[in-house]
């Protein structure tokens, strides 16, 4: 058999106790494109920070060639000729292609300054063999995305890389450089390089990909070759057979034949295009999609972030005029961030201090705000949604992921919304907690709200909606009941669009 | 591929528009200064030789204090204390020459001093990870305080004639000294920042600091030099008010903090970082320097050419912000 380029035999890898890697095997072949899947938390990106140093395994092998090596710091990675192309780039917006290929490795004239005649006449000759048309000399923020994509590659490969890890590499690309990247792809595989390809897109891996290897809960579940797999063994793979019980969808009542809540009529903002959307008191609408979908853009645009080209938004029947977050809050809307720490708390203020925050008109007596009324609130909400800080006038930065979610679910259920959008409310929360916000969020529906939700948790999603719709490319591409869908994997096929 | 490769748009056309409009605006701007004072006072003299080697003379100081303040600029960060370090400088070296230790002895002493404030600078950022701004507004109080204590306020005279002929008023032929000072250390200014390892370096981490890390850029050590840099332009500063002036005095260097940041950023430097030119740092120095000559001449005071330099820097800085913009 043919000796892999790259083995990881056995490796395994614990966090605070808490096993992410049991055991897991992989292993790339030389002119190669592997793909790594699994859903949100199977391991991939653990595996691969240990490829590249930022982690070290507790047990395990790494095998490059055949021979034992010990990675622990990028450098040694790149020694070893692994690189990875990050998904934020690594590049100097400022310099010049030749001069972020080469930097720090620029070689020197007799009297020791740079010389940057040979930096961009190697450079140039890489471009050309790897087919890319861009100067040397072009400033990089002068370029397109996808071009700095391959610069990047270009400078891995400068330094000798032979295997690439590329992790979401179609992200931020759109339908054009997706298929330039891809064909570069298949010339880099030509000449003998290995990728290792992470990406959660099916079309795409079964475009580009040899094999597939899927990791599922930290643990390696199979390989296989993408020639002799189709889509229904790999989604088995990466969903598994388990059943949460907390995670059981209930149906519930709510009235279908009265005035929508929330209408969206025609809406066109950005890559979100044309979307028309009505949501019943009471109803929870799911938004599946991959990533780059228009999901987050979506209720972005809804809340009056980015603002809306086109189109109409309703609530309880009236025309709402949507131009910042301001008027979204006064029309009733309310938009649960997708990064809590960056977007929806000010981590260095209290849990009070937040909650209060978008209701401050209403806590004023006078000039000043008034304490006992936004206490009582902020203590009122703190037992209500089993906030576990010991008074309201803890930093929010000191509690647990999960708790800090809860804040900021109570900031805007203080404010009383007529339509709550949630974006990844879960994501980073532990099970338990995770468990009481899908609760919090069902109750917000007996009241008679409307609500919006986009996960990337397909459970979660399944356990919550009424109704789910799937986007593309900033489109609604289906929608359907909760009846209708049977399993995981049904709902897991329209969002790759088959 | 070929074909398909092109198929990317790339905006370069329209954004280096702007950017180049950006890169050149400060010598138009200098010319069309130096035509307006030029025109207006014809009858003053403006256009003499005698009075644009005294704008020359008088910008030394700011010039080698802008050259390498573009350097900790390009790297994102910025230096307050260079007009206290000058100030304190001059007196340090005023009084190593007034015990003896001679012209090399005031040259050590001044300079030193500002390489011992400029560690500190340095360290304080990269060590103790505190932001520049608050770091070197701390240690501009500070280092004045010093200088104002060390002579409890007095001025020291010198009196060493070749010391302020070398640093202050000499002239070789008819090339004043300070004009040969500000020349050499633009010529080795340049070189640095576009020839050097180090001025690439520098360049990247403004540019993206993570990323010049992940390509083995040792971005806390370039950090140091540059504050490093500007102590010891600064202090030389110091020993170049005290030849012209033949003292070392407390006041010196105070609000050249302002005209040396406004230089800098006029020149085309990005405040972000990532962008530096050294050309564009001499000829906003010389733009600030010949501004503040015609206002003089004009009759204005102090206190109205301050208000002046405040608005060219908020315009400065505005300009650039459009061009980061685009």
């Amino acid at each position: 058999m043919e000796q892999p380029i790259l083995e990881m035999k056995n490796i395994s890898k614990a966090f605070n106790g808490i096993p992410v890697l049991r055991d897991v095997n992989f292993s790339v072949k030389k002119g190669e494109v592997h793909a790594l899947m699994g859903g949100n938390g199977a391991g991939k990106s653990t595996l691969m920070k240990i490829l590249t140093g930022v982690y070290t395994a507790d047990s395990g092998d790494i095998l490059i060639d055949g021979k034992p090596v010990s990675i622990k710091s990028y450098e040694e990675a790149q020694k070893n000729n692994i690189s990875m192309i990050f998904q934020e780039f690594s590049l100097i917006p400022t310099l010049t292609v030749a001069q972020n290929i080469y930097l720090t490795r620029e070689k020197k004239t007799s009297l020791g300054l740079l010389d940057d005649k040979d930096c961009e006449k190697k450079t140039e000759k890489l471009l050309e063999e790897l087919g890319v048309d861009i100067k040397p000399t072009d400033i990089v923020q002068n370029l397109g995305v996808g071009y700095w994509q391959m610069t990047e590659i270009a400078k891995a490969l400068s330094q000798e890389a032979k295997i690439l890890i590329m992790d979401e590499p179609t992200s931020s690309l759109t339908k054009n450089e997706t298929e330039v990247l891809f064909s570069f792809i298949n010339k880099l595989k030509a000449k003998g390089y290995s990728i290792i390809y992470i990406s959660h897109r099916m079309d795409e891996i079964f475009e580009i990909c040899d094999r597939i290897t899927i990791l599922r809960d930290g643990r390696y579940i199979t390989t296989e070759t993408c020639s002799e797999t189709d889509l229904d063994t790999v989604i088995q793979h990466i969903v598994g057979m388990e059943f949460d019980q907390a995670f059981e969808w209930k149906e519930r009542a709510y009235a279908t034949d009265v005035q929508p809540i929330f209408e969206v009529r025609n809406l066109t903002a950005g890559i979100v295009q044309d979307i028309n959307l009505k949501i019943q008191p009471g109803e929870i609408v799911g938004i599946a999609g991959l990533m780059g979908s228009g999901r987050t853009e979506l209720l972005r645009s809804l809340f009056g972030i980015d603002p809306i080209e086109n189109g109409e938004i309703y609530v309880n029947g009236q025309k709402q005029k949507i131009k910042n977050p301001r008027n979204a809050i006064d029309a009733g809307l309310a938009l649960i961030p997708e990064d809590r720490r960056m977007q929806g708390l000010v981590l260095e203020h209290s849990v009070k201090d937040n909650m209060i925050l978008p209701i401050l008109s209403k806590v004023k007596k006078g000039t000043f705000i008034d304490n006992k009324k936004s206490n009582d609130i902020s203590n009122k909400f703190v037992q209500k949604l089993n906030i576990k800080t010991d008074h309201i006038f803890k930093q929010a930065r000191l509690l647990s992921g999960g708790n800090q979610q809860k804040i900021v679910l109570a900031k805007w259920l203080a404010n009383d919304p007529t339509v709550l959008m949630l974006d990844e409310p879960t994501i980073g929360v532990d099970i338990g907690a995770k468990t009481e916000i899908v609760e919090i969020i069902r109750e917000m529906a007996e009241t008679g709200k409307a609500i919006l939700v986009v996960s990337s948790e397909l459970p979660e999603l399944l356990a919550l909606s009424d109704r789910v719709v799937v986007m593309h490319d900033g489109k609604i591409k289906k929608e359907m009941t909760r009846k209708e869908i049977k399993t995981e994997e049904e709902l897991q096929y329209a969002i790759q669009g088959f | 591929m070929q074909s398909k490769v092109s198929n990317i748009q790339k905006p370069e056309a329209t954004a280096l528009k702007g950017f180049e409009w950006r890169n050149y605006i400060v010598y138009f701007a200098f010319i069309g200064v130096l035509i307006y004072f030029s025109i207006t006072l014809s009858d003053e003299g403006f256009l003499t030789s005698g009075n644009l080697l005294n704008i020359v003379r008088q910008t030394a100081t700011i010039s080698l204090m802008a050259l390498a303040m573009t350097f900790v600029i390009s790297t994102g960060e910025i230096d307050l204390s260079v007009g206290s370090i000058a100030a304190l400088s001059s007196l340090v070296g005023a009084l190593a020459i007034q015990a003896g230790y001679g012209i090399v002895g005031g040259l050590i002493g001044g300079v030193s001093t500002g390489l011992v404030v400029g560690l500190i600078n340095g360290l304080l950022v990269t060590k103790v990870a505190i932001p520049s701004f608050l770091v070197t507004l701390g240690t501009m109080g500070a280092v004045k305080g010093f200088a104002m204590w060390i002579t409890d306020t007095a001025p020291v005279p010198i009196v060493d004639a070749n010391f302020n002929f070398i640093f202050g008023s000499g002239d070789i032929g008819p090339i004043p000294v300070l004009l040969i000072w500000t020349l050499v250390f633009t010529i080795i200014a340049h070189v640095l920042l576009r020839k050097t390892a180090f001025g690439r370096q520098v360049l990247a981490t403004g540019g993206n600091e993570n990323a010049a890390r992940f390509s083995g850029v040792k971005t806390m050590k370039i950090k140091l030099m540059v504050f490093l840099g500007t102590g010891l332009m600064a202090g030389l500063a110091g020993l170049l008010y005290a030849g012209r002036m033949n003292a070392g005095r407390f006041s010196f260097g105070e609000g050249d903090e302002l005209s040396v940041i406004a230089a800098v950023i006029l020149g085309g430097t990005s405040l972000f970082g990532g962008v530096g030119t050294i050309i564009g740092t001499i000829v906003g120095s010389l733009m600030i320097g010949t501004i503040n000559n015609g206002l003089i001449i004009m009759g204005l005071d102090v206190s109205q050419q301050m208000i002046i330099k405040g608005i060219i820097i908020i315009l400065a800085v505005a300009f650039g912000k459009k061009a980061m913009k685009r």
